[in-house]
């Protein structure tokens, strides 16, 4: 049995007895384990649990109330699963273990889903490369020598190599979306509201949203609709009715209005990303989606406002880590002061570092109106920018990155360049709509290209049924250098 | 702006980061390159727009997220220690916090 199958197979070969929870789960967690010195996209493997789990489903007589039943998931380290342990990729919190499921696995496990292990991610999910992990970088399956994306890397390359069908990352910035353009698989961030937050460790609180990785846009839908909708334990949760996600795949393209912002797609853009984007737009034209030209005339400064409010926000939620709750406590402190100093001193790495830094200075007395105020006004200006813009369209096509992965330690002594890889997707969290990356081909040195569709809010339908009638139009069919 | 790396001690000392003279070296101008890139918002006139603060969606503002002030279970004791570097008597134990 290949690991490569989507989740509707293997739902469809559970059910008809081809195989079992236990056949599936220990297939996906053969590839972890051998594939894991290689790609470094694990950093828990729950082998004893898993199996457990799997043969708990398979004696469950009644499996019509569980859509995900035996179907093998990765989480991302930043989302808290009971038993399991939860790093952030961090050596502040270690192999810290959380004593509660966040809602969305709460959610998985109901839906017969199998956790087989925590993925590997940029430290607080801060980076786009994932060289920030304290524990070693993911490798990218295409190209071993290059970055996976961030920050979500482990997800995205555990997917992309056939090891999993579907996983679970944070988006804050783009830290799903990115990665799947660079690992070459879907990558979706639902609308801000969408999905339960209780239980992934909060880093931009006004941007986070838990995202969902696959192959098959149907098998995002798959998941997506387990985990949407309103949590009594997170606040930001709206009130809005989950829609039956799959029916929306399956619907045709006629009479969707594609927007396309070519003023995005200047200078910077590679020049094979741009002939890939073009390309699908010709795509989109055959399906018969009708192409509009769209304008947001603030997106350009998108990464400027992302970068004060996503670390302002960020020197905030990192005020927890103190060293005396949990995790990790520097030894050799005097008083609590030193203590606070040195555990933070020691246990965060230098991106986490810059960031709170930059947070705490333009947060700081003085600089608030000039900086986070400001970001803040700005911000505003972006979402009415969409919102004009979704009056004449139905979704946004852009790429995903302006360029396909690059080499490890290209860009990690320059944190500006670093950010400026970002571009086209922290718009979407600073509106708060959902983002789709799907891949649409592969360069001349055989890396995937992604491209970027934005919907307005509650748009996951419209998104996920134009990236669904894409695939189904344009089969990606290679696979990666390293897979299962 | 240009950040010096007294600022940098001063924003460290404000974020309780206890950073080597290296590290000082090194985000000076890292922060300062950012904080000057950051700055061409200066450009945009916002004189007579609202904040976005929170981030929420029209739905999200109207959703009820308040709920009647009932207990309701909560990790306990034991749990919520469970994890501690230093716990001690079912208390957080820290360094002494005066001199």
């Amino acid at each position: 049995m290949s690991t490569t199958q989507s989740v509707l197979d293997l739902q469809n070969r559970i059910a008809r007895g081809d195989t079992t929870a236990r056949g599936a789960v220990q297939t996906a967690l053969d590839a972890a384990e051998k594939l894991n010195n290689t790609l470094n996209a694990f950093l828990e493997i729950d082998r004893e649990g898993a199996l457990l789990r799997a043969d708990s489903i398979d004696i469950e007589p009644d499996k019509s109330s569980m859509p995900m039943a035996g179907i093998p998931i990765a989480i991302k380290d930043n989302i808290c699963v009971r038993g399991m342990q939860t790093s952030c990729g961090s050596r502040i919190l270690g192999r810290y273990h959380p004593p509660y499921n966040a809602t969305v696995i709460d959610r998985l496990l109901h839906a017969g889903a199998v956790v087989v292990g925590k993925t590997n991610c940029d430290e607080f999910a801060m980076g786009s490369s994932n060289e920030n992990s304290a524990f070693g970088p993911v490798k990218n399956p295409w190209d071993t020598s290059r970055v996976p994306g961030g920050s979500s890397g482990g997800s995205a390359a555990a997917v992309a190599a056939g090891i999993i069908p579907v996983a679970l990352g944070s988006d804050t910035g783009g830290s799903v979306r990115q990665p799947a353009a660079l690992c070459g698989v879907i990558g979706l961030k639902p609308t801000y509201g969408r999905i339960s937050r209780y239980g992934l460790v909060a880093f931009g609180s006004s941007l986070d949203q838990v995202g969902v990785f696959a192959r098959q846009a149907a098998d995002a839908a798959v998941v997506l609709q387990t985990i949407a909708g309103r949590d009594p334990h997170d606040a930001t949760t709206a009130d809005v009715p989950v829609m039956n996600y799959i029916g929306e795949t399956a619907k045709t393209l006629d009479g969707v209005r594609l927007g396309v912002a070519r003023s995005l797609m200047g200078e910077g853009l590679d020049d094979e990303v741009r002939d890939a984007i073009e390309k699908a737009i010709d795509a989109y034209k055959g399906l018969g989606a009708e192409i509009v030209e769209v304008d947001l005339p603030h997106a350009k400064y998108a990464i400027a406002v992302y970068y004060i409010i996503a670390t302002a926000e960020a020197s905030s939620n990192l005020a927890r880590y103190d060293g005396v709750r949990y995790g990790f406590r520097a030894e050799d402190a005097p008083g609590l002061r030193d203590m606070y100093r040195k555990t933070r001193d020691e246990g965060f790495g230098p991106e986490v570092k810059r960031r709170i830094m930059l947070g705490t200075y333009v947060l700081s007395a003085g600089y608030y109106d000039a900086y986070y105020l400001k970001a803040q006004k700005v911000r505003t200006l972006l979402r009415q920018d969409f919102m004009k813009a979704f009056e004449k369209c139905d979704a946004i096509l852009t790429p995903t990155t302006p360029t396909p992965a690059f080499k490890f330690g290209e860009k990690v002594d320059d944190p500006l360049a670093m950010y400026l890889n970002d571009i086209y997707t922290v718009t979407a969290n600073l509106a708060g709509v959902p983002g789709i990356s799907v891949p649409c081909g592969l360069s001349s040195e055989r890396l995937p290209i992604g491209m970027q569709l934005l919907g307005p809010f509650w748009g996951e339908g419209t998104l996920l049924r134009l990236a669904h009638q894409y695939q189904s139009a344009q089969p990606f069919s290679e696979l990666p250098a390293v897979h299962a | 702006m240009p950040i010096t790396e007294a600022d940098i001690e001063k924003i460290a000392q404000l974020a309780h980061l206890d950073i080597t003279a290296d590290e000082r070296r090194m985000f000076a101008p890292q922060i300062s390159e950012i904080v000057t890139y950051v700055e061409q918002l200066d450009a945009v006139d916002t004189s007579t727009v609202e904040p976005a603060l929170g981030g929420l969606t029209p739905e999200g503002e109207r959703t009820e997220s308040s709920r009647p002030d009932e207990l309701q279970p909560s990790l306990g004791q034991k749990l919520a220690l469970d994890q501690a570097p230093d716990p001690a008597a079912g208390h957080f134990r820290v360094p002494r916090v005066l001199a």
